[in-house]
């Protein structure tokens, strides 16, 4: 990515720059997109969806690595997300100087409810 | 007409206030918003703006006219006042000094940090640095701004982080620098520019655009450097 200079650094930023961030933010949303219109497709197009076939979709390996996509395009679009907030309202100038703490707190929450969602959902993926 | 201004001593006032003014508009002409503030300073010499053009040239009278960010020297009344009422209040989001003089230390931080100036490492001609008509024409819409504040502070992304993000006047500066074919400092500028708050807070809601009183668009200027940044990236 060439040379880098960052003037601008945060804890919690962990040296990321704000192109990747930005291009993740709009890939993730497409393969969100794609996500929710494919299914949305399958589940208007099987009036009556058994619990079989319903197992059946997810027991392929292409629905097995779209869904997986779309979990960590997930996660990645929540995280980027959630640290912008933090980053514009949990900061010093709106709350003092408590602000850094409440801010890590914040961030570690975030980051501890997406590993368990993402651990969860690779259970559910993986048991069908 | 009922002129309403903000009125704040950091050294005496415990807190802002606002002060009622009853001016009269003489009929027949549409005065210019800083006319009326002359009136209302003729009633009231306490009160303290800061002006000097007259003419929408200097970009010191930038301040918030019935809640929305403008010149008050070009601003006519016929386009601003509703009910006889005209609200003054200082530019949002920037310390007070005194009543409508706000600190814009931050706002020319962030300009300073652009680097605005040519940047060239070739030798240096014998008279002058050419440039095409067409590279020329590149830095129309962007050369023009006066550094008045009124879009940086109407931009809820340069309130939560003026430090951090450099807001659009700046970055329309920026990308004055970047396009310009003279400057051969292209990619430490956007090295300069890459991380998460400087470029990339802008949420392109266009409030700079809205307000800007010499027609500006920062808005697609931070859409270039954003293109630019993508390319290097890339
Ligand atoms: S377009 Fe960007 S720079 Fe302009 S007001 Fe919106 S967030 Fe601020
Ligand atoms: S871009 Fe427009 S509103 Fe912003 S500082 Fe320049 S002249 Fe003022």
């Amino acid at each position: 990515m060439g040379m880098k200079n960052m003037q601008v650094s945060s804890v919690t930023n962990f040296g990321r720059s704000g192109l990747s961030d930005w291009l993740i933010q709009r890939v993730s949303a497409v393969i969100l997109l794609l996500y929710i219109v494919c299914h949305s497709a399958i589940i208007l197009s099987t009036p009556e969806m058994s619990y079989a076939q319903w197992r059946e979709l997810f027991a392929g390996t292409t629905m097995r690595i779209f869904s997986l996509l779309t979990l960590l395009a997930l996660c990645a679009h929540a995280w980027i997300g959630m640290w912008t907030v933090a980053t514009d309202y949990l900061t010093r100038r709106m709350m003092g100087s408590k602000a850094t703490l409440v801010r890590l707190v914040f961030l570690v929450g975030c980051i501890a409810v997406l590993a368990i969602y993402f651990i969860w959902c690779v259970i559910i993926l993986w048991s069908v | 007409m009922l002129v309403s201004v903000y009125r704040y001593n950091p050294e005496t006032d415990l807190k802002p206030s606002m002060r009622d003014y009853q001016i009269e508009i003489p009929g027949g002409k549409d005065l210019m918003v800083l006319d009326v503030l002359a009136m209302v300073k003729e009633q009231d010499d306490s009160v303290a703006y800061r002006r000097s053009c007259r003419e929408g040239v200097c970009g010191s009278d930038g301040m918030n006219i019935n809640g929305v960010n403008g010149l008050a020297c070009i601003t006519p009344l016929s386009d601003v006042v509703k009910n006889d009422k005209l609200v003054l209040r200082p530019l949002p989001g920037l310390p007070v000094v005194r009543d409508l003089v706000v600190d814009m230390s931050i706002f020319y931080k962030q300009y300073e940090r652009i680097e605005p100036y040519l940047q060239n490492d070739d030798p240096v001609p014998a008279i002058e640095r050419l440039q095409s008509p067409e590279d020329r024409a590149k830095l129309d819409g962007l050369y023009e701004c006066i550094l008045c504040a009124c879009c940086s502070t109407n931009c809820p992304s340069f309130w939560w982080n003026p430090e951090k993000f450099v807001g659009p006047a700046g970055l329309l500066q920026a990308y004055r620098f970047l396009a310009d074919s003279r400057d051969t400092h292209t990619d430490e500028r956007l090295a300069n520019l890459e991380d998460p708050f400087s470029v990339f807070r802008c949420r392109g809601i266009m409030n700079c655009v809205a307000v800007c009183p010499k027609g500006l668009n920062p808005t697609k200027a931070i859409g270039h450097i954003r293109e630019m940044l993508m390319e290097r990236g890339a």
